[in-house]
């Protein structure tokens, strides 16, 4: 098991916005937890990369408790996230944001081309701007930079917040398709997603999140077929 | 559109520096150095302010208002935190002086490094709990803080309450140079040489490490922590910074001023010294040490028109920031702007 989350609960305040929630993600899976708006989707991944202090609960990574670790220190244990809303650094350009994503690695010199070649191999949309301002790009390109940004960090896991948000159908099969080829190279995937259409046909597992709380867990493909499912958040049901 | 290139001094002058070898660079940094540390010579000429004595204006508030511009600017313009307590520091630097200078033997030189530490301790005692805030919570609680410095100088005996302290020392001369009430291009040349330790601190950190995290930090706080940036540690690193320059500058003014009371660390200070960065352009040194300059100088070469004077004053930086409302000379947006220099590489 690469990362167990057990029984967790965030507050923002007073509200509890995850009510006590258990999720698996084993080694080199692709594990989707999808939700409508407001169902505590991105708090669970901005909890898991440590934005947001837990209340109680256990974050297991690699077998070590890390709910009390930081942001930036989960960074080098091997955690990424790319930030929902294509969180990049708008006045920074394309290699320097790639370059962002290698701020704490101890042989960052040695690592930075050989990296570099491999985001752009996969995205070479961002080798053509390299040396634009990241506020400039469309939306698909941001995303892709914010992609590109946490692979930079040698992630063991990579966290990816809502990659289709506000994207064109195109780019967000072109986006799935990568996620598939970046977890074939190894890396396991938690990926949070409102399109449960194609997160549920490219991800091995699923968890349905219902306003905190996890009220459904089974390999995509099944869910994929559920019936309920396909009413409630795959919008081919009754009407 | 093509109006304002004309006036992208900024740019204008980045292209000359870009294109300069180092020789060249040099002969500009020299050439300026000197022009500029001519200046108190120059009070015959249209520059002199009536009443106030020309050097004396160079120094506090032009000098003062540069050194401290910059300071802030390492908080506000490099790592993107509102502080509306900034003069805090410089209450701090001057007190230190204040009594050391008049209870011990120490000199002001050896008061300065002094008077830095303890502006950066409070500096990191301040950071520490109030930094995970942001925006308007932490602009109140540098505000807060500013106030309660004061307070507790104006309210304790140590610091002789409202009556201040009085009798510092002067500066012990340097070599053939002597600080003097009536001539005071000595203190000029020594803030001046302060500017330039800080100008010159600042463009280093820029290009390296802290530099990118600041930048980061600005921009986005949050995905800066993700790729694994220590938040935290690097915004109490500019807070503190900061803070140096600001005590710096009042262990020389408490210095130069032979007198200080608590009613010259008052809040309107800080917001000064912020207009000052705005006005100038935040986040680049040098719209920043223009922008100091001219709201530095300017009260005092309109104090022929007394009563008005505030009034034009306002009423410049109303009329400036409509126009530029980035300031005087802004850093450059590369938000909004393709980077050609690199592409072109």
């Amino acid at each position: 098991m690469r990362l167990e989350i057990k029984d967790l609960h965030v507050h923002y305040g007073k509200i509890e916005a995850i009510k006590g929630v258990s999720v698996v993600v084993n080694e080199g899976e692709i594990v989707t937890l999808i939700g409508a708006n407001g169902a505590g989707k991105t708090t669970m991944l901005k909890t898991i990369s440590g934005l947001r202090p837990v209340t109680s609960g256990q974050i297991i990574f690699d077998g070590k408790d890390i709910s009390k670790v930081p942001a930036h220190e989960r960074v080098d244990l091997g955690i990424s996230q790319a930030p929902e809303g294509r969180g990049i650094f708008p006045g920074m350009t394309v290699l320097e944001n790639l370059e962002m994503g290698k701020f704490h690695r101890k042989n960052r010199k040695a690592e930075m081309q050989e990296d570099l070649e491999k985001v752009y191999h996969l995205f070479p949309r961002l080798k053509e701007r390299v040396s634009q301002a990241g506020g400039t790009l469309s939306g698909g390109e941001q995303q892709m930079l914010a992609i590109g940004r946490a692979l930079m960090t040698r992630p063991k896991v990579l966290l990816l917040d809502e990659p289709s948000m506000g994207l064109a159908p195109q780019m967000i099969a072109n986006i799935f398709r990568i996620i598939t080829e970046i977890n074939k190279t190894g890396v396991t995937i938690l990926l949070v997603e409102q399109n449960a259409q194609q997160a549920l046909q490219r991800a091995h597992r699923a968890y349905i999140l219902e306003t905190g709380n996890i009220v459904k867990e089974a390999k995509a493909s099944d869910l994929l077929n559920d019936p309920a499912v396909r009413e409630a958040y795959l919008g081919t049901g009754a009407h | 559109m093509k109006i304002r290139n004309y006036w992208n001094l900024r740019d204008y002058g980045a292209n000359i520096w870009e294109n300069a070898g180092r020789p060249v660079r040099v002969a500009i940094v020299l050439v300026s150095i000197v022009l500029v540390g001519l200046l108190p010579f120059t009070g015959g000429s249209f520059l002199a302010t009536p009443i106030a004595s020309f050097d004396a204006v160079l120094v506090y508030p032009v000098g003062m208002f540069v050194l401290m511009s910059l300071g802030l600017n390492i908080v506000v313009g490099k790592s993107g935190m509102l502080d509306l307590g900034y003069v805090a520091f410089f209450a701090i630097g001057a007190y230190t002086m204040a009594i050391l200078g008049t209870t011990t033997k120490l000199n002001t030189w050896e008061i300065m490094p002094i008077g830095i530490a303890f502006a950066m301790i409070a500096g990191v005692l301040l950071g520490i709990p109030t930094l995970r805030l942001r925006g308007d919570y932490l602009a109140i609680v540098t505000l807060g803080f500013g106030e309660i410095v004061r307070l507790v100088v104006l309210n304790s005996t140590w610091s002789k309450g409202p009556n201040g302290i009085a009798n510092i020392p002067m500066p012990p001369h340097i070599g053939p140079l002597k600080f003097e009430l009536e001539n005071q291009r000595v203190f000029f040349w020594v803030v001046m040489a302060m500017i330039l330790l800080t100008i010159w601190m600042i463009r280093r950190l820029s290009v390296r490490r802290p530099g990118r995290a600041w930048e980061a930090i600005r921009q986005d706080e949050d995905a800066a922590e993700l790729m694994g940036v220590p938040t935290l540690k690097y915004k109490i690193w500019s807070f503190t910074l900061g803070a140096a320059v600001g005590g710096a500058a009042g262990v020389l003014y408490a210095s130069k001023n032979l007198y200080i009371a608590p009613e010259m660390f008052t809040l309107n200070v800080s917001i000064l010294i912020l207009a000052c960065v705005v006005f100038g352009g935040i986040g680049n040194i040098w719209g920043v040490v223009i922008g100091a300059t001219v709201l530095g100088y300017l009260p005092d070469r309109i104090r022929f028109i007394s009563d008005a004077r505030l009034l034009v004053f306002g009423l410049v930086l109303v009329i400036v920031m409509n126009f530029r409302p980035d300031g005087l000379l802004p850093r450059k947006k590369r938000e909004k702007a393709i980077v050609k220099r690199e592409a072109n590489a």
